[in-house]
């Protein structure tokens, strides 16, 4: 995007003027470069965004932002049901829930090593990733239903967690307000084999290391030691969260017409959040959320039981979990007063600064752990919310490099078995069912995280804590 | 590695989306636009040959034929994800704005098909279902993986 299209109001705070039909400005978060190469449709969907009923102060756009569906990714927006607000099931995502968690395993590196490859099978052997894999637990409808409900909580009552897990976990691990009766048939029958599983794309679970530490007190006090490793998962809602998103962005396009919203893109289809559709689809949206949690807690669930059997005195403790696809119900200062507000973070991270009443106890003093997964190749991040998120952007940050080339240009440019072995001189053991998959996924088409984690830094939303770098990836 | 699509240029292909998969679809006629945007969905899973060992039927309708493709697509996904199968054919008959579909195909083996990833559903962006100067039909959306 041409940076002179925007009102520069700081080294990395871009803002877009309201204009035409927008409603709020749209202020884009990120240095000259990462802007510049920003695809022209974000600027586009920011616009967009900006139109709908009953936005608050503004639609804020993350530094890994790109091209999305109606909202961009990396697009965060809140709606005040008293004046009209919506609800966007394009503003969540297909993958609703999808979020990044962080296991501290308190081992070193040099732990590791030794048994790194047979690390690396049995863990790819355990936990089901990619396109035609299964998982080992298969829901009946009772199942389902109580799934639905109890989230991260149901998985450790049946034996697939650890309950000190939950204060860790957003929501408690149990988001309320999910209604099974508003998620049909068809969401359920895709779900019905799919708890404990990863998906494809670009999720995965990675032994990493901490490999910088950029805030040694906070680093302290998420348990980060340099040289020790950690265990991320970053998955979703898997098919059921995706049946969710494509029946409610169906029934959305009536709702909206109904409602008299003018959509300048179908994509942004939406629902008034004060009726019938878009509480169905709020009560289907947290089944969701339930089942994302779920998920990522028995995934969990099965990385410690290999891991206990290569190293039997260790456990992973849970750092933190948190979703990147969403919309939640918070209260947040706008225009000078508290408000109920329902906050869409499309493609990014809720980053609650320090002394947030939400945070448990431990954490409070540092402020919420802001998870980013990198690529493959280049490593992720550990981030705390800064006081000045709330702010800023309704205490939210990014979530991830964010691709700089679409899976196809990717595919020409890269062999996956050149990345795999290139990176295991590296030190680095990939796992997949694809060698596509990986070259799709390829590090270099990912922007850099290194930047895109610097100017979120610097615009006040989240600091650095620590870099990880990976040592196992098992990629779906 | 090519991508198969661009082998048949004129048949199906993608097309690029900053994190996803545009697929479009060509055809004499709007059915045939139809399946060969199907096979485009296939194409973002494999590139290998899908036998067909078995046949699943489909019924979709829509307030119009834009939306009647996401319907169509989203039901290849869902088939796909339920019965845990691949589709390398397809056959299509529309009747005004309803469509009924039948896919041949077989059950995902990771060895046989490395499936590089899973669509997660038929998005509304870069929808363009149109009738080119030429007469051919053309069907087109993004594909969120």
């Amino acid at each position: 995007m041409e940076p002179a299209r925007f009102t520069r109001i700081d080294q990395t705070t871009w803002q877009i003027e309201p204009t035409g039909a927008m409603r709020v400005p749209g202020i884009i978060y990120a240095d000259e470069d990462l802007i510049r190469h920003m695809d022209d449709k974000v600027y586009e969907q920011t616009v967009n965004v900006a139109t709908l009923p009953g936005i608050v102060k503004a639609v804020y756009v993350m530094p890994d932002a790109h091209w999305g569906y109606g909202f961009p990714i990396g697009g965060v927006a809140a709606f005040d049901a008293d004046e009209g607000g919506v609800i966007s099931a394009g503003g969540v995502g297909f993958d609703v829930s999808c979020g990044v968690r962080t296991m501290l395993s308190h081992l070193k590196v040099s732990d590791i090593v030794s048994v790194q490859k047979q690390l690396a099978d049995s863990l790819y052997q355990q936990i089901p990733a990619g396109l035609g894999s299964k998982g080992a637990i298969t829901l009946d409808p009772f199942e389902m239903d109580a799934m639905l409900k109890g989230g991260a909580r149901w998985a450790i009552d049946r034996g697939w967690g650890e309950t000190p897990d939950l204060e860790r976990i957003e929501e408690r691990g149990q988001m309320a307000g999910a209604e099974t009766a508003c998620v049909s048939n068809r969401a359920k029958e895709r779900q019905r084999r799919e708890m404990g599983t990863l998906g494809s794309g670009n999720h995965y679970l990675e032994v990493q290391a901490v490999t910088e530490i950029f805030d040694e007190e906070a680093a302290a006090s998420f348990g980060l030691k340099q040289e020790e490793v950690v265990v991320t998962i970053h998955c979703g809602s898997r098919g059921l969260g995706h049946q969710i998103g494509t029946e409610y962005l169906r029934d959305m396009l009536p709702a909206a017409a109904a409602a008299g919203i003018a959509l300048p893109d179908r994509e942004l289809a939406c629902a008034p959040i004060k009726s019938e559709v878009g509480q169905r689809y709020l009560g289907a949206m947290r089944a969701a959320v339930n089942c994302a949690l779920a998920n990522r807690e028995i995934i969990g669930h099965y990385a410690r039981r290999v891991f206990a059997h290569f190293f039997p005195n260790t456990d992973l403790t849970l750092l933190f979990d948190v979703s990147h696809n969403t919309c939640k119900v918070e209260t947040h200062k706008a225009n000078g007063a508290s408000r109920q507000l329902f906050v869409h973070r499309k493609g990014a991270t809720r980053a609650f600064g320090p002394n947030h009443s939400d945070l448990p106890e431990a954490l409070r003093r540092t402020g919420q752990p802001v998870l980013i997964g990198g690529s493959m190749g280049t490593g992720s991040y550990v981030l705390a919310g800064s006081p000045s998120s709330e702010e800023k952007s309704f205490a939210s940050a990014c979530h991830g490099a964010g691709r700089a080339m679409s899976r196809h240009a990717a595919l020409r440019q890269w062999s996956g078995r050149q990345i795999v072995d290139d990176l295991a001189a590296r030190g680095i053991l990939i796992r997949s069912p694809s060698m596509r998959g990986i070259a799709e996924e390829a590090p270099g088409a990912y922007k850099d995280v290194g930047a895109v984690v610097m100017a979120a830094e610097q615009a006040g939303l989240a600091k650095r804590v620590a870099r990880l770098r990976p040592v196992i990836c098992i990629k779906g | 590695m090519p991508v198969k699509g661009d082998i048949w240029p004129n048949r199906w292909e993608h097309f690029p989306h900053d994190a996803d998969v545009g697929i479009r679809g060509r055809g004499a006629t709007l059915a045939e636009a139809f399946e060969q945007a199907a096979l485009a969905l296939t194409g973002i899973v494999t590139d290998a040959d899908i036998d067909d060992l078995a046949s699943v039927e489909v019924d979709c309708e829509a307030p119009d034929v834009e939306v009647l493709l996401v319907e169509w697509l989203n039901a290849v996904i869902y088939e796909m994800a339920v019965r845990n199968m691949i589709f390398g054919a397809f056959k299509v008959t529309i009747d005004e704005l309803r469509l009924h579909g039948t896919m041949w195909g077989e059950p995902v083996e990771q060895t046989k098909h490395a499936p590089a990833c899973e669509p997660k559903g038929a998005t509304y962006t870069a929808l363009r279902v149109a009738q080119e100067p030429d007469g051919t039909w053309s069907a087109a959306c993004i594909i969120d993986v």
